[in-house]
């Protein structure tokens, strides 16, 4: 439930500053251009605008042109095709905070959000036990790591038949002697389990790499000292592991409520939000393409935006990003 | 500093590219475009959007091409297949690029046809000759030729059905639940298949408004605050079937991860009894035995439980896509000299098994049971579509869509809270809200 572009997209902006150097100053001597002409200096002056301008064009076309244009949809009554359009003020925003079914379906978040809270338990554990020498290791990092490699249609596709009447987890069960009868899909609370389910298999592997990533960057000689002084591998974990990795599991947490606002292919693949497993996000789908309500599906979108972003805000005032601090 | 202008910058040019971002969709001319009189005369390359792909892969459209260009010899037909029909053209609608014979997607409202595509004729001149020419007449003008239509039914396992011993077609609702309950009992298949995952079979309930009554107007009466799913109106009766037998347990055990196509193979081979949908399945139901080995010609197609003063059985007869002409094309004769060509001369929807578009021509091989029963033929007018649609879409309640449905399948089979009466109510509200709020 969570997604490797914003990952990316954090650490790349954080990283951005500390790389970049004022032309001129930096290099060694003789690496710079001979002559200083006004020519030159202009050249200079450009240059990192140059190598920006693909980037930033991209940027701009690819999500400031279509946040853009989504706000501005959401101020119309726009049916996704028609020409004409109406601008109708906030029309759409009030429909949306006045209209108590549109907001019931976040319930359904609740579940995944259950669900990340497993899924990032389980990812720190396999996390730590890998992180030590141990026979297969590289064997079990690729299992963990491979759901987080399928594309989720896929995955939606194969689970359906996980779940489906004597399919795979009912024949699972009987091995076991458990004769089951139950529609994993046909009843809300089984069904959002599932779901959600499904969504701790795909992205525990996510978890797990980020939290191996900055396990490793640990020094062993910590782990020595901490053996020599008979620390037990909890102590370790406790002491050791758990603080250095504290921002890594803040943004897992903050990829993980945001996630669970916002699930939507697992779901739609594998029920079309139907028997209460509607989501935010399929039903602001459903808006825009079932009922041609483009308008206020762009309002929901913008709606969705800010609550992420509120969430966020609040949760890095609650936990602010500290420097991870051993020595 | 610098920073401060970037970020305006960055506005500046957001702001700027969504304003010239909306200025889709020029003025379109109204003129007819109209076959060429001499074959011969028309002239240029034409684009032809469809959602067959499969026929455009296995070649079947080129072939059609071909005998085309045998009449029209300086015409060359292109054909792109869009797998996702419905969303890829709606957003190529935003542009003039959208070929020059399309489908008639079904969002855009029939009110906006005159700006996207050009009339084909007078509706009353065309009403004679073509059926469902109502559904896409604009102000007397028709914008789209149905490229065929169904008749609408359900598909069931004839011996199956004659195991169980019911061999008279049911007459009413209750008929056909004790029907399917025989089935259960005597043959232990499942009596009828929702398709609840894939969703838009249960579209096909819909298509009975008219069926029930044998009203061609029975859509148009729809439009306005008219309570539909009240005591006595059509929708109640269709939906009250699907809900019975979904609550008497004649459905299959787990509807959630049913697989539309390999219900095809187990209605060949009589692991279910039947199916609500309209009579393009049966050619593919057929095609479905004959790879499984089982009898095509057990496969049967019969009426709506219901029947009307006289004692007979009503289908009701809806349209397929239909087919218009792009009004920003270079080549509108072309594009119309097509259109009719695929719609009278081309043999397609005999091939398919569907109720020709033109009146004259018979119907089927497929629907010959109904026509030897002397089954009505509702030729259902969609002259109000463009407002019960609306309507439709202000409720949120779909009737062309799978939701409500499957809700109200849940709600039958108790995984979702209620009665189905409140539901019904809740509709009825939703409807008759939307119906006062357009001001219809």
């Amino acid at each position: 439930m969570t997604e490797t572009t914003e990952t990316a997209g954090v650490t790349e902006h954080r990283a951005a500053p500390s790389r970049r150097r004022t032309p001129g100053t930096g290099g060694g001597a003789g690496t710079g251009p001979r002559h200083h002409g006004p020519r030159g200096r202009l050249l200079r002056r450009a240059t990192p605008w140059l190598f920006l301008v693909a980037p930033l064009v991209l940027l701009v076309t690819f999500t400031y042109v279509p946040v853009g244009n989504m706000i501005y949809y959401s101020f119309t009554d726009w049916d996704g095709v028609s020409p004409d359009r109406n601008f109708t003020g906030v029309d759409n925003y009030v429909q949306i905070f006045t209209r108590p079914e549109i907001f019931r379906v976040f319930f359904v978040s609740f579940y995944y959000l259950a669900a990340s809270v497993a899924q990032i338990v389980i990812a720190l554990y396999f996390a730590t036990v890998l992180s030590f020498d141990l026979r297969f290791r590289n064997l079990f990092k690729g299992i963990l790591f491979f759901p987080y490699l399928i594309n989720g249609v896929a995955i939606g596709f194969v689970f359906l038949y996980f779940f489906q009447d004597g399919g795979t987890l009912d024949s699972v069960l009987s091995w076991f002697g458990v004769e089951n009868d139950h529609a994993w899909l046909g009843d809300p609370a089984s069904a959002n389990t599932s779901l959600a389910g499904v969504s701790v298999w795909r992205y525990t592997g996510l978890n797990f790499v980020l939290f191996l990533g900055a396990i490793q960057s640990v020094p062993g000689e910590l782990y020595e000292a901490a053996q020599l002084d008979g620390a037990t591998r909890w102590q370790q974990f406790r002491y050791i592991i758990a603080p250095s990795i504290r921002p890594v599991i803040g943004l897992s947490a903050i990829l993980a409520i945001s996630g669970s606002l916002s699930v939507f292919e697992i779901p739609y693949i594998m029920t079309t939000g139907a028997t209460g497993t509607s989501t935010f996000v399929i039903q602001t789908v459903k808006f825009a393409f079932q009922f041609n309500k483009t308008g206020l599906a762009s309002a929901a979108a913008v709606v969705l935006l800010l609550i992420i972003l509120l969430v966020t805000w609040i949760q890095r005032r609650l936990v602010p990003d500290e420097k991870a601090d051993l020595v | 500093m610098g920073k401060k202008t970037t970020l305006a910058g960055t506005f500046l040019t957001v702001a700027a590219l969504t304003v010239t971002g909306c200025g889709g969709g020029g003025a379109a001319s109204g003129e007819t475009a109209e076959a060429p009189g001499d074959p011969a005369a028309a002239s240029g390359t034409i684009t032809v959007l469809t959602q067959r792909t499969d026929l455009v892969q296995s070649g079947a459209m080129d072939a059609y091409a071909a005998e085309f260009n045998k009449i029209y010899p300086k015409v060359k037909v292109e054909f792109e297949g869009l797998t996702d029909y419905e969303g890829e053209v709606k957003i190529r609608m935003n542009t003039e690029d959208y070929g020059d014979v399309l489908m008639i997607p079904a969002s855009v409202s029939k009110n906006d046809y005159p700006k996207f595509f050009s009339p084909l004729g007078a509706a009353d001149a065309m009403a004679k000759k073509y059926r469902f020419s109502d559904k896409t007449a604009v102000d007397g003008k028709v914008y789209g030729l149905a490229q065929f239509g169904t008749a609408n039914g359900f598909v069931y396992n004839k011996a199956l059905w004659r195991k169980a011993g019911v061999t008279e077609w049911p007459a009413t609702p209750q008929e056909f639940l004790a029907g399917l309950e025989k089935v259960k009992a005597k043959t232990g298949a499942v009596p009828y298949y929702t398709n609840f995952k894939d969703g838009w079979p249960l579209v096909q309930w819909t298509a009975n408004i008219g069926s029930v009554t044998c009203d061609n107007y029975a859509t148009n009466k729809l439009a306005g605050a008219v309570s539909p799913w009240k005591e006595g109106g059509e929708l109640r009766t269709v939906d009250t079937l699907l809900h019975d037998i979904v609550k008497g347990g004649l459905s299959e055990k787990d509807p959630s991860t049913t697989n539309w196509e390999a219900s095809k193979a187990k209605i060949a081979k009589g692991e279910i009894g039947s199916m609500m949908l309209g009579s393009w399945s049966i050619t593919q139901m057929r095609d479905a035995a004959e790879k499984a080995g089982a009898d095509p010609a057990d496969i049967g197609f019969m009426p709506f439980p219901a029947k009307d003063g006289s004692g007979k059985y009503c289908a009701t007869l809806v349209s397929d896509y239909q087919q218009a002409v792009n009004a920003h094309s270079a080549h509108k004769e072309a594009a119309r000299a097509w259109i009719d060509w695929f719609t009278e001369k081309s043999g397609y929807s005999a091939k398919e098994g569907a109720v020709p578009t033109i009146k004259s021509a018979p119907m089927p091989d497929t629907l010959q049971d109904f026509v030897d029963n002397d089954v009505t033929f509702v030729e259902r007018s969609e002259r109000d579509t463009g407002a019960v649609n609306d309507i439709d879409n202000a409720a949120e309640i779909g009737l062309n869509k799978q939701d409500y449905r499957q809700k109200l399948i849940d709600i039958a089979r108790g995984a979702e809270k209620g009665s189905v009466e409140e539901y019904f109510a809740q509709l009825d509200k939703r409807w008759n809200e939307a119906a006062e709020a357009s001001g219809s």
